[in-house]
């Protein structure tokens, strides 16, 4: 159970957000909503414990997450803003680098088999350099594929939840530059991570369709008074 | 494969695929070495005798030069945001990060450096002596040129603060590396300024490590 308790946030002079608590629970899908510099992203960083809020704390399992920073880690998968792909490594390079560094036991074919599902199977031997913005996107996501991958083989083998794969996926604007098809795959991506007792945060100004899923909705105000 | 090895591997990988960058150092350190014996004329007492010095001042900028490139094109592509939130600890990926720099911006400068102590008419134990300390001495400038590199990410105009924030800390390094060699060239023993510069490296693998860490979550806030 992932919570938030009384965050708040404070970038250069600005105030984003002030007694900010909300709590996620197994299967359930946060959306984070709001304008442009409303403190989304800053909001997912502090929930990634890459960014120390100004007041307040970030809990997992009851504990603060700043005293148990490699544990909660191994719990968390995050992907922000940049695609985190080297430009000179192959799309398959860059996904085995990114499960080992994340912690996951990760061969060359479940890594193909990721990419394979995100539809970039066919890039998976080029240099990143090389890709469009979308399939870099897509290269970047199909982190995710991994990990449901990881999750679900652990299941098998023990019966049980949990396992390889993360608890708590962490989601900065996963649907930019992602066509149609791969929009509604990531959908399914998530649903599936959620349903199986997983947990989401995620920002996008998109409309979700993920319907199945316990989700709710936290809208940041933009303060202009705040400003001051 | 460990997040250890897989980030000794990567850098390497890397290194290779961009390989202009790794001559760019090593092509530096070879010219301005080359250049001294032009500008102050072919006396060989006088070239024995600068020898070490010249060597090792140059072996430093080039360090130097290269320290930029630890951590920024990582930063800039979010890949240091994932590092952070690995499971491992931080300052062992930093160690791996480090050890990879160190192969490719400071391993060459140590191979090449006894080839251009025979252009400077060096005696042969102190070009023995020379690249053994180079080979202690090297490594402590890449542990404590991170610590730089990491606190000056994402600053504007970060090249020379951190040239200004590490040369004070790179000053013993060189006195005692330098010296080491001319020690050995004047007949006397080298080993108390090797042992010197190894005690740096043992403190220097310990600290830095740990407080390039830190300056990375800094910057990343």
């Amino acid at each position: 159970m992932l919570e938030a308790y009384r965050l708040e946030c404070t970038r250069g002079d600005r105030t984003l957000f002030r007694g900010l608590s909300f709590s996620v629970a197994p299967a359930q899908l946060l959306h984070l909503a709001g304008a442009n510099g409303a403190g989304k992203t800053s909001l997912l960083r502090i929930l990634c414990g890459l960014l120390s809020p100004a007041h307040g704390e970030v809990r997992w399992g009851g504990r603060p997450i700043s005293a148990m920073r490699e544990e909660y880690a191994a719990q968390l998968l995050y992907v922000g803003h940049s695609n985190a792909l080297k430009d000179e490594l192959t799309a398959l390079e860059n996904l085995e680098i990114g499960g080992t560094l994340a912690g996951r036991r990760c061969t060359r074919d479940a890594a193909f088999d990721a990419l394979e599902e995100l539809g970039v199977g066919h890039c998976a031997q080029l240099p990143v350099r090389a890709l469009s913005q979308g399939q870099r996107r897509r290269v970047s996501l199909a982190r995710l594929a991994l990990d449901g991958m990881g999750a679900m083989g652990a299941r098998g083998a023990r019966g049980g939840g949990g396992g390889n794969g993360a608890g708590l996926w962490i989601l900065d604007e996963p649907f930019a530059a992602l066509d149609t098809a791969a929009v509604a795959h990531l959908e399914n991506l998530i649903a599936a991570h959620v349903t199986a007792g997983g947990m989401a945060v995620l920002t996008t100004h998109q409309q979700l369709a993920i319907a199945t899923v316990g989700m709710f909705r936290i809208e940041l105000e933009y303060e202009m008074d705040a400003l001051a | 494969m460990s997040p250890f090895a897989c980030i000794v591997r990567r850098d390497l990988l890397l290194a290779f695929r961009r390989r202009s960058d790794v001559f760019n150092t090593l092509v530096f350190f070879i010219i301005v070495v080359s250049l001294f014996p032009l500008g102050v004329g072919p006396e060989p007492n006088q070239l024995r005798a600068m020898a070490p010095g010249v060597i090792w001042v140059a072996a430093l900028l080039a360090s130097m030069l290269a320290l930029n490139r630890l951590f920024a094109a990582d930063f800039a592509d979010g890949t240091l945001e994932q590092m952070a939130l690995a499971p491992e600890p931080l300052f062992l990926l930093v160690i791996a990060k480090v050890v990879a720099h160190w192969l490719v911006a400071g391993l060459p400068l140590v191979l090449i450096a006894p080839v251009l102590g025979i252009q400077f008419d060096m005696p042969s134990d102190a070009i023995l002596v020379m690249a053994a300390s180079l080979a202690l001495g090297t490594p402590v400038l890449s542990l404590i040129g991170a610590v730089g590199a990491a606190l000056t990410l994402g600053v504007r105009g970060g090249g020379v603060l951190v040239a200004l924030l590490v040369l004070p800390l790179y000053v013993p390094v060189l006195v005692f590396g330098a010296g080491a060699v001319v020690a050995s060239g004047a007949g006397m023993s080298a080993q108390a300024h090797l042992l010197l510069i190894g005690a740096s490296l043992a403190l220097s693998s310990v600290l830095s490590p740990w407080a390039t860490a830190m300056a990375l979550r800094i910057s990343l806030d």
